[in-house]
């Protein structure tokens, strides 16, 4: 009972500290103040041509720039002062034009050698950066409401195309369709019908007051891949839109069933931001106008793709559209089953069904042109009367043809366009088409905007906390168990480091409840040591030797750290599952902070204990 | 345990305590349903705002300068300084909401205001957080209950818990009594004051467990005083150590979690108080023995040795 560790041990203490000093070591680096840019499309390529003209417009504002940097995609520049951000994205906007996204960013500053072991400061959430956080509910009821609305449609064509006689099909509030017929043979007819064609449906047949009646119903599980399609459907789009904003690190992610939440950290103009991801239709059907028609009741729009701008030119379309994005429920990209070409094929709700049967049933033969449309942000610079110029932003509604294809029949709720080139092609149209319509309507829920002197404040305060707290924490423990509080104190700071890597290694989301998670754990990590230490004391009250007293206090300590810090582990646990945002940060830090403190306060402490009275035979006292 | 140390005898006044607790309990119940509690924003939806000025505001002409704007009935409050102020308004958003604030506010004002935050939640979402929070607390006690009786045994289970719910209700009463704003950082703090006051009743019942089985000849109040005792010390500096920094981050962390370490640190203090004196006297009542408390394992083994 000699209290020593075997060199293996102590090793294993040494490395676990110099890992957790690595990766919590980014931290300590401030961020640079940084312009990030990007190209509008994905396409766009930024190349030294770019970079160029880049540093060109830094150099004429006079602004200091250092560490211009691409990938191809994206380029960062790095600013010597955060107070020239803002003129320095006017002054790369104006140069650029409008095919490029200029964004503010912060550029993490991690040393080369740092980042070869993959070290990354960590993420700070909302609170401490500033932003802008929503949260959207996706109206799946209307989805579903919508999906059955189409289904009756097609019923009624499939019932008409069988010859079954009915008298009547009627969508109720609560998603059941009642079909009435005349026999019950037209009825199990029909049920047999239907039977393949909508196997989402579950059939009930009823006699009553002498009419037969079929009754359908949504199965649940068909309402659940509806639900879930909405909600994928309305995120792809809503990652379309936030990239539209130029914001450089940006969150899109589902929450429950038929949540999405939206963080765009840095922007400030809500409204803004509100307006592009809020928005909804944004694609239009339209006929292509005949060469006769009056000049006021048509439109000439260019083609999205360069490719068909050159091939085709201008297009001349009615200004009367047929139906907008709204009504488009699905478009997917898929080959003839015949020809094995590739085609997109589109389904529309009922309403927009019906429109469309009725704009083309009396003009097959002619072209039907599909628009997108873009909602942009264009900077004009005007001079002032003090002869300053100054940027002036406006809306700008682009509008351009993503197909224009012949008519060969009337169309309905479902349809084709065939005649596209290759499969790139045809995959890109129907992501268009998805993207110009919200598969369900979003309402915004919740909404939160920090500014970002708000969020250096609450930085500043948590950081102070932390700061006091920890430090009259470690006077306490230096005072009350002297050399062993030393120990406790070593194996705290362990601990704070070890929990700051854990954060970062795990891309943990920093926020200011997280931070007083962080206090918390000071207060409650040196536990583990108050409970050794009592025991030594009583061991040694009991008249133990100092190395039997420190082996035992150790060694039964041991199940009530276990025991006590398990059951607090359940309840962080808990909160993390029914908290949202700042609170799961709070349960992360906590969680993190138990059992990381269960090493350090239990190994750590021990191997510095060791260290200090280990090994010595003749030990007469200790300053506990 | 050395003869010559002194055991205090916490369990004379455990009547007392108890007639205390209910006291406090009934208190606290009568608060919650004559007060209720006093749901910040996260829970009742609704709009809220925090300018900033560079001198004290005076939250009277703030008013005025709202309600001749046309938002009546908006709740100006100070927000940790005389020259923060938070507005509250049960209403929906709008995106211009900010901005027409800001104008209102600005219009013939002696000095510029900034804006720091607006938050917007949604009434559906906060009767959901509402649910979720009082489900969440209900889930977390069931299951510190389980564990608690898997690992120790059914009598500490119901003593740990109804340490913890009078825990939970007397801080939730000072909420109410005090009509501080309950929000979703304070319902972290409630749960945080679960995880550490079951922290501290464990230790002791991990204690009076292993004095069960080694005090022979003592009756349980005396194993359970000896033990309360033994642990008095470490109850002691880790409720101390714990409460200094919920201090500093109370004086320091700024408004924004001030619910939270109130909450907190009143919570310790509670919890301390409840491993003492409720779950050792909950489990007095219920007729703690050696028996109970049997090394299930050693009773396999001896029947295993007879012949």
């Amino acid at each position: 009972m000699l209290n020593r560790y075997p060199l293996w041990k102590n090793l294993l203490v040494l490395f676990v500290a110099a890992l957790g000093m690595i990766y919590a070591a980014p931290n300590l680096y401030a961020p640079d103040p940084a312009v990030q840019i990007s190209g509008q499309s994905g396409a766009t390529v930024i190349d030294e041509r770019v970079l160029g003209a880049v540093t060109r417009s830094l150099d004429e504002a006079g602004i200091e720039y250092f560490g211009a940097e691409s990938d191809g995609n994206n380029a960062l520049l790095r600013l010597t002062s955060a107070e020239h951000q803002l003129a320095a994205k006017e002054a790369i906007q104006k140069s650029l034009g409008d095919d490029f996204v200029v964004a503010l960013n912060l550029a993490p500053t991690t040393p080369q050698w740092l980042r070869n072991f993959g070290a990354e400061p960590m993420k700070l959430g909302l609170d401490l950066a500033g932003g802008v956080h929503f949260l959207l509910e996706v109206d799946t009821v209307s989805a579903v409401a919508k999906r059955l609305e189409s289904d009756v449609v097609e019923i009624k064509t499939a019932l008409r195309k069988a010859k079954i006689r009915y008298q009547s099909v009627i969508q109720d509030d609560n998603n059941v369709v009642t079909l009435t017929f005349r026999s019950a043979e037209e009825r199990d007819e029909a049920s047999s019908e239907l039977r393949s064609d909508f196997s989402s449906l579950r059939r009930e047949a009823i006699d009553r007051d002498g009419s037969y009646i079929l009754e359908l119903r949504m199965s649940e599980q068909a309402i659940a891949e509806i639900e879930d399609y909405a909600v994928s459907q309305n995120l792809t789009t809503l990652r379309n839109r936030v990239n539209e904003l130029g914001v450089s690190e940006p969150i899109v992610q589902r929450q429950g069933r038929n949540r999405v939440v939206v963080e765009l950290p840095g922007v400030q103009d809500t409204a803004e931001a509100k307006r592009i991801i809020g928005k909804t239709a944004n694609l239009e059907f339209r006929l292509e106008a005949r060469p006769s028609e009056l000049v006021t009741r048509k439109e000439a729009f260019s083609f999205r793709s360069e490719l068909d701008q050159q091939r085709f030119g201008d297009a001349w379309l009615e200004k009367q559209l047929i139906i907008s994005g709204d009504h488009v429920a699905n478009a997917q990209s898929s080959f003839d089953s015949e020809t094995s070409q590739p085609q997109v094929n589109i389904t529309l709700d009922s309403s927009g069904g019906t429109k469309m049967h009725r704009a083309t049933r009396n003009n097959v033969g002619r072209r039907m042109g599909v628009l997108f449309i873009e909602y942009k942000t264009r900077t004009d610079y005007v001079v002032n009367e003090a002869g300053e110029q100054v940027p002036v932003t406006s809306q700008v509604v682009e509008r351009r043809i993503i197909s224009l294809a012949t008519i060969q029949s009337a169309l309905g709720v479902q349809f084709r366009i065939t005649g596209l080139d290759n499969v790139a092609e045809a995959s890109e149209l129907a992501l268009l088409l998805r993207a110009g319509a919200l598969a369900a309507p979003m309402y915004f829920v919740e909404e939160r905007t920090i500014g970002p002197s708000l969020g250096a404040e609450n930085i500043a305060l948590g950081v102070k906390s932390v700061q006091i707290g920890l430090g009259l924490v470690l006077v306490f423990m230096l005072v009350f168990y002297k050399v062993f509080g030393l120990a406790a104190n070593i194996a705290l700071a362990m601990n704070m480091v070890i929990m700051l890597a854990c954060m970062s290694i795990l891309g943990a989301t920093l926020t200011l409840p997280g931070i007083a998670g962080i206090v918390l754990t000071v207060g409650m990590a040196v536990d583990a040591n108050v409970l050794i230490y009592s025991r030594i004391k009583e061991e040694l009250a009991n008249g133990a030797s100092p190395q039997a007293a420190i082996h035992s206090g150790f060694e039964r300590a041991f199940t009530t750290i276990l025991d006590a810090n398990l059951t607090t582990l359940i309840v962080a646990v808990i909160l993390y599952a029914i908290g949202s945002g700042p609170v799961q940060g709070f349960a992360v830090t906590l969680s993190i902070g138990i059992l990381t403190s269960m090493f350090t306060a239990i190994i750590g402490a021990r191997a510095v204990v060791n260290l200090i009275y280990g090994g010595r035979r003749n030990l007469e006292k200790i300053w506990i | 345990m050395s003869e010559n140390e002194k055991v205090i005898n916490f369990m004379r006044v455990r009547h007392l305590a108890g007639v205390f607790s209910l006291l406090l309990i009934l208190g606290s119940i009568v608060s919650l349903a004559v007060n209720g509690l006093q749901f910040g924003l996260d829970f009742t939806g609704g709009t809220q705002i925090e300018v900033g000025y560079e001198k004290p505001a005076d939250l009277n002409q703030v008013r005025s300068q709202l309600t001749s704007a046309g938002y009546e009935g908006a709740v100006v409050v100070y927000f940790g300084a005389e020259t923060d102020v938070l507005i509250r308004l049960q209403r929906g958003f709008d995106p211009g909401l900010g901005e027409e604030i800001l104008a209102a506010l600005n219009r013939d004002a002696a000095q510029p205001v900034q804006l720091r935050r607006i938050e917007f939640v949604g009434p559906q979402v906060g009767e959901e957080l509402r649910d979720d929070g009082g489900l969440g607390m209900l889930f977390a006690l069931l299951v510190v209950m389980l564990y608690v009786a898997m690992r120790f045994q059914y009598k500490f289970s119901v003593g740990a818990v109804v340490a913890l719910i009078h825990d939970v209700i007397l801080v939730l009463g000072l909420f109410s009594v005090l009509r501080l704003d309950f929000d979703l950082t304070v319902l972290a703090a409630v749960l945080a004051v679960i995880g550490y006051s079951l922290n501290d009743t464990i230790v002791v019942a991990d204690r009076i467990r292993e004095n069960f089985r080694k005090l022979r000849t003592e009756t349980p109040l005396e194993v359970v005083n000896i033990s309360l005792t033994q642990t008095l010390g470490r109850t002691l500096i880790t409720g101390l150590t714990t409460m200094l920094v919920l201090f500093a981050l109370y004086y320091f962390g700024g408004e924004t979690i001030h619910g939270f370490s109130i909450a907190l640190l009143f919570g310790v203090l509670i919890g301390t108080y409840s491993s003492i004196y409720v779950s050792s006297y909950v489990l007095l009542l219920l007729d703690i023995s050696k028996e109970d408390l049997m090394l299930p394992v050693k009773e396999g083994q001896e029947l295993d040795d007879t012949p």
